[in-house]
């Protein structure tokens, strides 16, 4: 219980997938333009990277070591469609401004990553935790850059203005380079906190 | 004349106006991992042209040949990637029998081209635009020459900021990202040269 409990937290903190490891830049710096986006495209990527984890686990045995990365594409791939077919189907809007982003979820490092270096070799209910643990990761970093553009690129949260009529928007932040220069600067704050708390902890030890 | 004219405007849109990087968020890994030197990030730069072409040739083929027919269109991630895979395996073994100068220059950078979500979100592009097949084959090769005047020129940044004093925490992937966004909003002075 621990050690699943150990992984679940892996994914959120330790190796956070877009603060720690840096992977899946592409739909971190182009859909993070409102926090409702973000959460789509968090939520897809966890059911994914669930659903991939999970079946890949399970196969990990009947899979020539040779051709595993075709057939660990082709498992994500398959769940991609899926969740593509399903918000078509029942979340039309979100799915009209996430875009081209959806069907990219097959080339997302952090899917592939994981499959390759957890559920390839772990059993079942590890590699679903995993999968658990960086989804929810991965959908709060984008949920934090998503809501830090929302609100200084145009004034909301959620489609809520929660910023005094006297602010004007600046709207550089809700187009291309406010995502880079948020990602950026979000990416040295944290840097520079977990530099700070490594030092403590030193000066502690010692 | 006319459709030189056309053939003009898609290499503007796609070099400056609608960059890959810049405004259409492809391809940012390779774009932040390989631009260490001028010389890696033009050698990645050719290699994405190459591929990028014949997989924009390649797909179109396949989707109105193949999938259209047989009425399974939403399969195209699932072909698309698979093309793409097996297409950069060929033309890596292609190249390393025919030329291994070129081989030497381009090799290492193929293998990552797969996860390159520029080839794929471009082939997808081409089919949710409704491109016929040279105007696909078009797009993918001016988008991948935007990519690589993206990544020559960040190389080019980053090769200066080797020598300069960096805050410790912003040093690396968070200063390479600003960067990246001071030049994304140069590009979008381009806005408005072309429709």
């Amino acid at each position: 219980m621990k050690r699943l409990l150990n992984t679940f937290f892996n994914g959120i903190l330790n190796e956070n997938p877009t603060f720690r490891l840096v992977l899946g830049l592409c739909p971190t710096i182009a859909i993070t333009t409102s926090l409702q986006n973000s959460l789509g495209m968090g939520l897809a990527t966890t059911l994914v990277l669930i659903g991939s984890n999970l079946v890949i686990s399970l196969l990990k045995d009947f899979i020539p070591d040779k051709i595993r990365i075709p057939a660990f594409v082709v498992v994500i791939c398959t769940f991609v469609t899926m969740i593509e077919l399903l918000m078509k189907a029942y979340l039309p809007e979100l799915d009209k401004s996430l875009g081209i982003f959806i069907p990219l979820i097959v080339v997302n490092c952090i899917i592939l990553a994981r499959a390759e270096a957890f559920a390839s070799k772990n059993p079942l209910l590890p590699s679903i935790v995993d999968g658990l643990g960086m989804g929810i990761g991965f959908t709060l970093a984008l949920a934090i850059i998503g809501s830090i553009r929302e609100i200084i690129g145009n004034g909301t949260i959620l489609g809520i203005s929660i910023l005094p009529a006297s602010f004007t928007p600046m709207s550089v932040f809700a187009l291309a380079p406010g995502g880079f220069i948020t990602l950026g600067l979000t990416l040295g704050i944290l840097n520079a906190i977990t530099n700070k708390i490594a030092k403590k902890r030193e000066a502690s030890c010692k | 004349m006319n459709i030189s004219v056309n053939i003009f405007t898609l290499f503007i849109t796609c070099v400056l106006t609608n960059n890959v990087i810049f405004s259409r968020f492809l391809g940012n890994c390779p774009f932040l991992g390989v631009s260490g030197k001028v010389e890696t990030a033009f050698g990645m730069g050719m290699a994405v042209t190459f591929v990028m072409a014949i997989s924009s040739l390649c797909t179109w083929l396949v989707y109105a040949f193949l999938l259209v027919p047989l009425g399974l269109q939403y399969l195209n991630t699932i072909a698309f990637i698979l093309i793409i895979a097996a297409l950069v395996q060929v033309v890596e073994m292609f190249i390393k029998k025919s030329s291994p100068t070129l081989y030497k220059s381009l090799g290492i950078y193929l293998p990552l081209i797969t996860t390159n979500c520029a080839v794929l979100g471009i082939a997808i592009l081409n089919i949710n635009s409704n491109y016929n097949l040279l105007t696909s084959v078009l797009n993918g090769t001016f988008s991948a020459l935007g990519f690589m005047l993206a990544i020559v020129l960040m190389a080019g940044v980053r090769e200066r900021l080797e020598h300069s004093d960096i805050p410790k925490c912003m040093r690396g992937f968070s200063s390479s990202l600003v960067i990246a966004g001071l030049m994304a909003l140069a590009f979008m002075g381009f806005s408005g040269i072309a429709q």
